[in-house]
């Protein structure tokens, strides 16, 4: 590596990311150890595991800087086209885990292509964005950045792991970004909301109260001539949007699904079923109070309450051990190396760069806000990790390529003209 | 506008997720306590109840072990109703229902199903028990006496309810605590400490340890074995003359006022409050309205004292200089005052002074006395609080602030009573309309314990040592100051001679000559207190109280008294005899006279007590 490569690297953001996976560690390390001795080669443990994961993900990253900065861009398509088939290989050679076939079997390790093919999704995207060629402002090549998004997902919902398929949504921040129209993010929105509000109530009375309001408004605008047809369309809209929703939560839905949605919304109280990971979890967390219990003090983390809690639910031991104060510090540091990583994606020359950067900063995001709100009770149940903190060298890896492509490509801005 | 989106939105995320953090660490404190039920089992050692000994380290109160069945209601597995309610002899219905209950109190914390199994039931219970997931067999001690009597003294234990679990933590469903008498007063020497092992759960409700190695866990402190200053013999003594009749009596130790015998009628045997029997009993003890045995008359029955408060108006008008020794007061049948007012007397010779006034319990001389008190200060009201802060140096009045459990504070009027019941300023009153407080009458009340008390000022000449009913704890004897320091009254030592002189003569020459004990001086006075009540909102007048308080011997006393026998007439016939058989019990530890004890033992007053509630007329003081 070149020492100017060396001095360019964004340290800041490496620091964040050392001080996550470190104090990730710990929490894993108190979340899976049971008062064995602790030995580096006892490959049953996972908090050994994540040890060498941790250990290998440093050498790829020397591995991401080593390599020229030009290579993401000319091959991202090829990276795109390998991962879109390492994701269909599962069909044929999957190995299934917890229900979900999502990975291959190496014999010493399994890997999850899923995790790997965020970053391809993230180089595609930026390599399709800059080429002098496209308009995000054209139908044309929206549809066709959609494509480039939704394929993956596509492939990774019959897994069946609709969490993660749920990440693609990040990519909807580097194309705002690059220009994609804000009537897309104001649809969202609406159409988040209308969700939310047909499972609260019934969706008649929903229609029934947006139609009032719609004539309220017509009635005081009547001279200013406004387009009836467009507000009838309007209506009509929501109004098939509001029944359909019914109808798939009701019937296309399966019972879990509902569940996790009725628990978040306050519509059911479960605490021993399907609630009981949310419940244990906010027990967990509750119970840590200002500053926690100190580390491997936790009761609920020993006692193994909260379910899957060194992977998807490590962010409850956090709280638990050391309370509010050091679950408030994690959030910063996500929080902060989010903000850095905003702010590195925009001093970015090139386009490619820029809207990979984006696409990290969505993604990272994306996890960081699913997972703590699910630990924290805010949204329903949906399994992904939280970045560089939870079990798992797939999830590890991925963080770690997804985010130094970036830090390298970031170092190189000096040579882009 | 952007490139400031994705900022916005991450920060604001941030600040929903510490607010959110800071709801369910800081705000709600409901999880912590959820994560102790959920990860911590909480197992308790009970220790053993202090044993409880008389004054002669005769044993009154020891354990007896009981078992009781607990529930923890999320751990029940579906089980054989019918065979677990044949076993416990209870119906299926209150099973249920007692579930139920344990299972709103707490689905984690163990409740209480079945109270106090008997040693059989337990042994049969054991053996099953494996088929019953959830249930669990909880040793814990129960009472064992030693004693028939002295159950109002000594108390009971039971169950603690919610409201007590609620104001101290140390207590959990089930535990037992005392409830009256010493057992109550005493709870925190008596328990001990129970023993605490906190084991560290997994989410299968496995045991995985003692919870941080049991750096919490505390080991069991037995409870303090206490002495307590009753004489057994002469408690039991007392309580055997008192059959049939209804009333108090409470000795003292003058030297240092703890209560030798504080005896009441009727009385109930201390076992009957123990176990799965004390509720029954004890609704059955409540609901007998007209005995009232669980009214402890010795220290809550506050009565007229009638005559032997003579000798605190003696001594208050001794100390007033408002009469000597030798001035004499003439009796026409009584005092007469205002147009047609008259405090009766009962025929003795005349005029008298103070000695034979006492002697011979004259109305006359100490209403004479008592106007000269009051109108000595320029106003009756003065008068009548100057009066008072000298009846209340005596013990009178207010709570004696004893270690009983319960009392009454008696009443000694103030101004203040007066002017309210004579709606003062409007109308005036004068000291005559007092006057009744003169030879304990009117509106004066004292209960047995405090005429005891007073009695025992007497005794000592001036001072008193609060009465208690603690004498050591594991063997050390106490060192309680209230206990401990004299409480002097505000009448000066001299008075005392000519007071006790005329107590001296109750007996040689006066109202009680016919109840010397050959060989004990001994000084008392008689009372004879009317008294009334209500009947379907009819007030009528009942046969007298029976009073009588004494000391002895006269030099350096070893017993002050109070007896005090409801509608017994008057003081000599039950009082006064019960008196000095206990004297000469607790002083000879025999007794000669047993035509006098048999006597008592013979007469009932049953029937007197009856006569109100027949509904027919009676007479009274026959």
């Amino acid at each position: 590596m070149a020492k100017s490569t060396i001095v360019a690297i964004d340290w800041i953001s490496v620091l964040l990311f050392l001080l996550l996976v470190g104090f990730g560690w710990g929490n894993i390390y108190s979340a899976s150890y049971s008062n064995e001795a602790f030995s580096i080669t006892d490959f049953s443990q996972p908090y050994i595991k994540q040890i060498y994961w941790i250990g290998l993900s440093i050498a790829l990253i020397i591995i991401t800087q080593a390599i020229e900065a030009k290579f993401y861009e000319r091959f991202a398509g090829l990276i795109y086209v390998f991962s879109l088939l390492s994701l269909l290989g599962l069909f044929l050679f999957g190995k299934t885990i917890s229900g979900a076939t999502s990975w291959y079997n190496f014999g010493f390790m399994s890997l999850q292509p899923s995790e790997f093919a965020k970053a391809a999704t993230a180089l595609a995207l930026a390599k399709f964005l800059s080429d002098m060629q496209t308009n995000i402002k054209l139908i044309n090549h929206q549809l066709k950045a959609f494509l480039i998004i939704i394929l993956p997902a596509l492939i990774i919902i019959p897994q069946p792991d609709p969490g993660s398929a749920l990440v693609y949504a990040a990519f909807f921040f580097p194309l705002y970004r690059e220009g994609l129209a804000a009537t897309y993010l104001i649809i969202g929105v609406s159409a988040a909301l209308l969700f939310i509000l047909t499972l609260l109530f019934k969706p008649l009375w929903v229609v029934l109260v947006i139609a009032l309001i719609m004539v309220l408004i017509l009635i005081k605008k009547r001279k200013q001539k406004p387009k009836y047809s467009l507000y009838l369309l309007t209506i009509v809209v929501i109004a098939g949007f509001c029944f359909s929703v019914n109808y798939i939560f009701n019937n296309v839905f399966e019972q879990r699904h509902r569940d996790r949605f009725n628990i978040v919304l306050g519509k059911e109280v479960d605490t021993k079923g399907i609630g009981y990971n949310t419940n244990q979890s906010e027990i967990a967390i509750g119970s840590g109070s200002w500053i926690g219990k100190g580390w491997k003090e936790g009761t609920q983390t020993k006692g193994g309450f909260v379910p899957e809690q060194h992977t998807d639910y490590i962010f409850s031991t956090v709280g638990e051990e050391w309370g509010f104060l050091g679950a408030t510090i994690v959030i910063f540091l996500f929080v902060g190396l989010l903000i850095r990583l905003s702010y590195m994606a925009e001093r970015q020359k090139s386009q490619f760069s820029r809207v990979y950067g984006y696409s990290v900063v969505g993604i990272l995001f994306i996890h960081f806000a699913i997972n703590i709100g699910m630990v924290i009770g805010l949204l329903p149940t949906v399994g992904i990790p939280l970045p560089f903190f939870s079990y798992g060298g797939s999830g590890l890896w991925g963080f770690t390529l997804l985010l130094f492509i970036f830090i390298k490509l970031d170092s190189n801005r000096v040579n882009e003209w | 506008m952007r490139k400031l989106l994705l900022y916005l939105i991450i920060i604001s995320t941030g600040l929903i997720f510490v607010a959110r953090l800071f709801y369910l660490q800081v705000y709600n404190t409901s999880f912590a306590a959820l994560s102790e039920d959920n990860a911590i089992k909480v197992l308790y050692d009970y220790p053993q109840r202090g044993a409880i000994y008389d004054r002669n380290g005769k044993l009154l109160v020891t354990n007896q072990p009981s078992y009781d069945v607990m529930v923890i209601p999320r751990d029940l597995k579906p089980f054989d109703t019918l065979e677990f309610c044949s076993i416990l002899k209870i119906t299926k219905d209150k099973l249920i229902k007692r579930l139920k209950k344990a299972r709103v109190y707490s689905p984690r914390v163990p409740s209480v199903v079945i109270p106090q199994l008997t040693k059989d039931e337990y042994a049969y219970l054991q053996e099953k028990m494996r088929k019953f997931d959830g249930f669990y067999i909880q040793k814990r001690s129960l009472r064992d006496y030693h004693t028939t009597n002295a159950s109002n003294v000594l108390g009971y234990i039971g169950e603690v309810n919610d409201v007590l679990i609620k104001k101290d933590p140390y207590y959990i469903s089930g535990d037992l605590i005392g409830m009256q008498g010493v057992e109550k007063t005493y709870e925190k020497e008596l328990r001990g400490l129970k023993g605490i092992k906190r084991i560290q759960k997994d989410r299968f409700n496995r045991d995985i340890g003692p919870y941080k190695n049991g750096k919490y866990d505390t080991l069991p402190v037995n409870g303090k074995d206490l002495t307590i200053t009753i004489d057994e013999e002469l408690q039991s003594y007392g309580q055997k003359l008192m059959e049939n009749k209804r009333g108090g009596i409470v000795a003292l130790e003058p030297a240092t006022g703890e209560i030798l015998a504080l005896v009441t009628a009727p009385n109930y045997k201390p076992e009957l409050l123990v176990g799965r029997k004390r509720s029954p009993n004890y609704t059955k003890l409540l609901r007998d309205t007209i005995a009232k045995p669980l009214f402890d008359r010795g220290v809550k029955g506050a009565y007229p004292p009638g005559s032997p408060f003579k000798a605190i108006t003696a001594l208050i008008g001794l100390q007033e200089g408002v009469v000597d020794t030798q001035e004499s007061f003439s009796c026409y049948h009584g005092f007469r005052y205002g147009k047609n007012g008259k405090l009766g007397c009962h025929p003795h010779r005349g005029p008298l002074n103070m000695i034979p006034g006492i002697a011979n319990s004259c109305n006359a001389y100490f209403a004479n006395v008592y106007l000269r008190i009051i109108n000595k200060q320029e106003t009756p009201q003065k008068g009548i609080d100057n009066w008072r802060k000298h009846a209340e140096s005596f013990g009178l009045g207010n709570y004696l602030g004893n270690d009983l459990s319960s009392g009454s504070k008696g009443l000694v009027p103030t101004a203040k009573y007066y002017n309210k019941a004579y709606n003062y300023p409007k109308h005036k009153w004068y000291a005559t309309a007092t006057v009744s407080n003169a030879i304990g009458q009117g509106e004066v009340l004292a209960t047995p314990i405090q005429l005891a008390n007073m009695t025992a000022a007497i005794a000592n000449r001036g001072y008193f040592y609060t009465p208690h009913i603690i004498k050591a704890i594991d063997g050390q004897p106490i060192n309680i100051e209230n206990y401990t320091t004299p409480k002097y009254t505000t009448i000066n030592k001299e008075h005392f001679a000519p007071v006790i002189e005329g107590l001296h003569q109750v007996y040689t020459q006066g109202t009680a000559n016919a109840l010397r004990v050959e060989g004990i001086e001994i000084c008392g006075k008689t009372g004879t207190a009317e008294n009334y009540t209500r009947v379907k909102g009819q007030r009528m007048q009942l046969t007298d109280h029976s009073v009588f308080i004494a000391f002895a011997p006269k030099e350096s006393p070893q017993i002050a008294l109070a007896v005090f026998i409801e509608n017994g007439h008057y003081g000599s016939r039950y009082a006064g005899k019960i008196a000095s058989l206990m004297i000469e019990k607790h002083i000879r530890g025999t007794i000669s006279r047993t035509d006098l004890e048999d006597w008592i033992l013979t007469h009932s007053l049953e029937e007197e007590y009856a006569k109100p509630y027949s509904g027919e007329p009676f007479k009274i003081n026959q």
